[in-house]
């Protein structure tokens, strides 16, 4: 009587059920959308259509998808170390702030190719060390980590609404954010790549931070599962008992955990920062931190889940918007309903279809479901 | 034959893919106490859950008392007048023994009638059957055999007339669980139905009149306790010959390697759990340590271990003192020469969640053959795992399996393996054989002997006296803190029990 349900095979595990919940919510959404009298189907289209239609819908969905990747990484990581790191947002803001510093200083001596690592190094720096704080109130304190990065969001968010109307804005400026930066610390878009595929592009901003959080995904993977520190993360976040068992410093542990994961928090803000926007706004984050929660738990802490989780959201976002503008009956905050919909199911019910599916695998092919190893044989 | 209380027909019930009962027929009769053995993971607690409404059958049928039923939930049962006793007492710790007898059964808004009828309704219950407790003592203030009994008298309170005990005698002492079997008895005499779900199969022997024995989901044997033996219930059980009691030489000591003196440890309510205790462990010799749980055999251990915190004291490793202050490094004694099986392996000695090959490394993650720089070796690791898994003969074979689904004993030998393949000076094991199923019993205490034969210091705590009569050279005796007694491994378990209880009759024997 070890486990409660058998082992599925991977690929229904990872692909099958996560397919089912999404259409439930699909299926939800579209009720919801009927209510308000409209065609859920033609809404479904215009969805799609806009996040993967046209050239643009996609490059507009990869960009959000970028955001979304480093944070529902940011997220995973510290999962995996049992702490629930709800400050990806304000570290992600803080992590802008060290761009900022960074690209004012040097954007009118050197080209992007020299701006970029430093801005990266310093964006991980700036959102680690904002990891730092709560970490260490958790690990000698015992402040729970879920409190304390809250209340930092908010700091975060002070902070810079401080550093924006005051010593970031150029004087004379009305509005709340740095000034623009000049070309040295403007990104290259990848929008070419798309167009590749004969797709055409007016305007997207699409650009190599897509590519840097390709490559995180992979260290990510690599730190989990093939580190001694993932190891030792892995082990702490199942069993802190087990941890201290084996010699796992706690404090060690919680401390590195939640810097990388605010690094990774931080390097979000490369993306719309120096990709898009190309400077630093107030609130610019605008609630990535929070959806990285979702991918993360989508994606099922897994960076391959993450990324297509993360693209999923982009779709979203970027089809989302597309609807709200096409059918004036759905507005942005039901974008959001559907949304969190797919948060529902795909999230907190993820396991709601799980005992179901298990049965029908059962009954079809028990050899599937690893029946004959489950239970050992006596021994 | 009496006629039949319960009649379970053709039970089936599936988890998912795996399946706990499969077409189990199981008739008890009216007014006897009726035994069902099994390994862990047999299906006993499936069956009996199934029966108290906890889980429905995916198919088969129930009767009590001749008629078919359908029992959804637990109260179903209790209107039935099935009473279970579970493992876990479910008792609210700062009610009075009347508060928790009553809960779930409160007639009225207000308590008082409530009260007044069950205060002489436990009165008539505790003078019929013997069961004397105090119906206004607290619960955490009394034993756990009285806490036992106060489970009891809820379930005879609600006119239970079959009464489900699952695994009651773990947590008590031997008088302690002589006195539950005398209770059992006179239920019995007055007409009662008693089924004991339990692995000691002494206990099946002592007091059941028939005996059912489960294997692998499914019901293999029923037996008139008189007419068997515990050779052929354990055959049963394992489904092939087992030795019940492992042969060994003589030890030969050899110097002291691990050395405790004045240890005294303190929990976090600032309860003295370890006091003032002394003993050495030789090379050469195991060191048994028996005591009821919860009388400061735990907390020694992880003192020892370098995971808890010493008032004082000081324990001294191959001569050199461990770091008592709770900061000392696991790993670091590790590399001295210490290996620890701890007594919770599902929390403690293994991540469950992990696959086979990563547990086989716990504690062991830092040691260079495991890595590559800062990455792990995971064709080192593989084959590592692969090597103890055939050494200690891990069932499935498989190192990529998750750890959670193998069975408790397959378990114990990953732990086992871990800890024993790194050669150490000193090993200390904690509960070895605790929910392990008998023919793996069999090969731990092997392996533990194997151990001592090659001048190894093997310390071992364990709550099974038969455990610790078969494996020690030297049996000490924990009650409330303090080593009341050593003995011999020929002690005789009367004697053993009597220490154990804490009725010191004499000065212990050097």
């Amino acid at each position: 009587m070890s486990t409660p349900y058998a082992k599925l095979p991977a690929w229904a595990d990872y692909g099958l059920i996560p397919l089912i919940n999404l259409s439930v919510a699909f299926i939800v959404a579209g009720f919801v959308v009927m209510l308000v009298g409209e065609n859920p189907f033609r809404a479904a289209v215009i969805l799609v259509e806009g996040a993967f239609g046209r050239g643009t819908g996609i490059a507009f969905t990869l960009f959000y998808a970028t955001t979304f990747i480093f944070t529902g990484l940011s997220v995973a990581v510290a999962a995996h170390c049992s702490l629930f790191n709800i400050g990806t947002e304000g570290q992600a803001y803080i992590g802008g702030l060290g761009i900022a510093l960074v690209c004012l200083s040097l954007d009118s001596v050197m080209p992007w190719w020299v701006i970029f690592p430093i801005a990266i190094v310093a964006a991980a720096a700036f959102g680690a060390l904002w990891g730092l704080i709560p970490a260490y109130l958790q690990a000698k304190r015992g402040s729970h980590i879920v409190i304390t990065t809250i209340m930092f969001n908010f700091i975060a968010a002070s902070v810079m609404v401080y550093l924006l109307v005051g010593a970031l804005k150029p004087a004379g400026s009305q509005a709340p954010q740095t000034r623009n930066f000049l070309a040295g610390a403007e990104l290259p878009k990848l929008n070419w790549v798309i167009e590749l595929f004969g797709a055409k592009i007016r305007s997207a901003p699409l650009n190599i931070c897509f590519l840097l959080a390709l490559v995180m995904a992979f260290l990510v993977w690599l730190l989990i599962w093939r580190t001694r520190l993932g190891y030792e993360m892995r082990t702490y976040g199942h069993s802190p008992k087990a941890a201290r068992y084996a010699g796992i410093s706690e404090t060690r542990i919680i401390i590195t955990a939640m810097m990388i994961s605010g690094a990774l928090a931080g390097m979000m803000a490369l993306n719309p920062v120096m990709g898009d926007q190309h400077n630093v706004a107030i609130d610019f984050v605008s609630g990535a931190g929070y959806v990285g929660i979702a991918v993360a738990l989508m994606g099922r802490l897994h960076p391959v889940g993450i990324v297509l989780a993360a693209i999923l959201f982009g779709m979203l976002y970027q089809g989302g918007a597309e609807l709200a503008f096409e059918m004036p009956a759905i507005s942005r905050d039901m974008i959001v309903i559907i949304q969190g919909l797919v948060i529902l199911f795909a999230g907190a019910l993820e396991h709601m279809f799980r005992p179901y599916i298990q049965a029908l695998f059962a009954s079809v092919s028990p050899k599937s479901v690893g029946m004959q190893a489950v239970k050992g044989t006596g021994a | 034959m009496a006629q039949a209380a319960i009649e379970l027909i053709g039970i089936n019930k599936s988890f998912g893919a795996v399946r706990a009962n499969r077409d189990i027929n199981l008739e008890v009769a009216r007014g006897t106490i009726h035994g069902i053995v099994g390994e862990n993971g047999a299906g006993k607690s499936t069956l009996m859950s199934i029966l108290y409404g906890f889980y429905q059958a995916d198919s088969g049928e129930i009767r009590v008392g001749g008629k078919p039923v359908s029992i959804h939930t637990s109260n179903d049962a209790i209107a039935l007048g099935i009473g279970m006793v579970h493992q876990h007492f479910m008792l609210v710790d700062n009610f009075t023994v009347l508060e928790n007898v009553i809960l779930g059964a409160e007639s009225d808004a207000l308590l008082k009638s409530s009260i007044t009828k069950a205060r002489s309704e436990l009165d008539r219950l505790e003078r019929e059957y013997g069961l004397e407790v105090d119906p206004d003592a607290v619960i955490e203030e009394l034993p756990v055999g009285l806490q036992q009994r106060v489970e009891i008298l809820k379930a005879l309170y609600r006119g239970a007339e079959i009464l489900i005990l699952d695994e009651p005698t773990g947590v008590l002492t031997p008088a302690e669980a002589d006195h539950l079997f005398r209770i059992l008895k006179q239920l019995k005499d007055q007409g009662k139905t008693i089924v004991l779900i339990t692995h000691k199969l002494r206990e099946i022997m002592a007091i059941t009149d028939t005996v059912s024995v489960m294997r692998q989901g499914t019901m293999v044997a029923t037996r008139t306790t008189k007419e068997t033996t515990v050779g052929e219930l354990a055959e049963l059980m394992v489904g092939r010959r087992v030795l019940l009691r492992v042969e060994k030489g003589q030890s030969e000591a050899g110097a002291v390697k691990l050395s405790v003196k004045n240890l005294t440890v303190k929990d976090q309510r600032g309860v003295t759990m370890v006091d003032n205790v002394s003993f050495d462990v030789r090379g050469g010799e195991i060191v048994g340590i028996a005591g009821v749980a919860g009388n400061g055999q735990s907390e020694l251990l992880e003192a020892i271990s370098g995971i808890r915190h010493a008032v004082s004291g000081e324990v001294m490793l191959d001569g050199k003192p461990i770091d008592l202050t709770g900061k000392a490094d696991p790993g670091e004694l590790r590399d001295r020469g210490l290996a620890h099986v701890p007594e919770d392996r599902h929390h403690v000695g293994l991540v469950l969640a992990f696959e086979e090959n990563e547990n086989s490394i716990l504690g062991y993650h830092d040691d260079e053959r495991y890595l590559k720089g800062p990455f792990l070796d995971v064709d080192a690791i593989m084959a590592d795992a692969k090597d103890k898994i055939e050494k200690y003969d891990i069932r499935p074979a498989n190192p990529r399996l998750k750890t959670a689904n193998f069975s408790g004993g397959n378990q114990q030998k990953i732990v086992l393996a871990r800890e024993m393949e790194q050669d150490p000076g000193v090993l200390i094991v904690g509960q070895p054989t605790r929910g392990v199923d008998v023919g793996a019993i069999e090969f731990i205490h092997k392996r533990l002997i194997a151990m001592r034969d090659q001048g190894k210091a093997v310390l071992v705590v364990s709550v099974e006296l038969d455990e610790i009569r078969s494996l020690s050279d030297r049996i000490l005796v924990m009650f409330a803190g303090r080593v009341v007694g050593e003995r011999g491994p020929d002690a005789t378990e009367g004697e053993l029990g009597l220490l154990m209880a804490g009725v010191e009759h004499q000065e212990a024997a050097e």
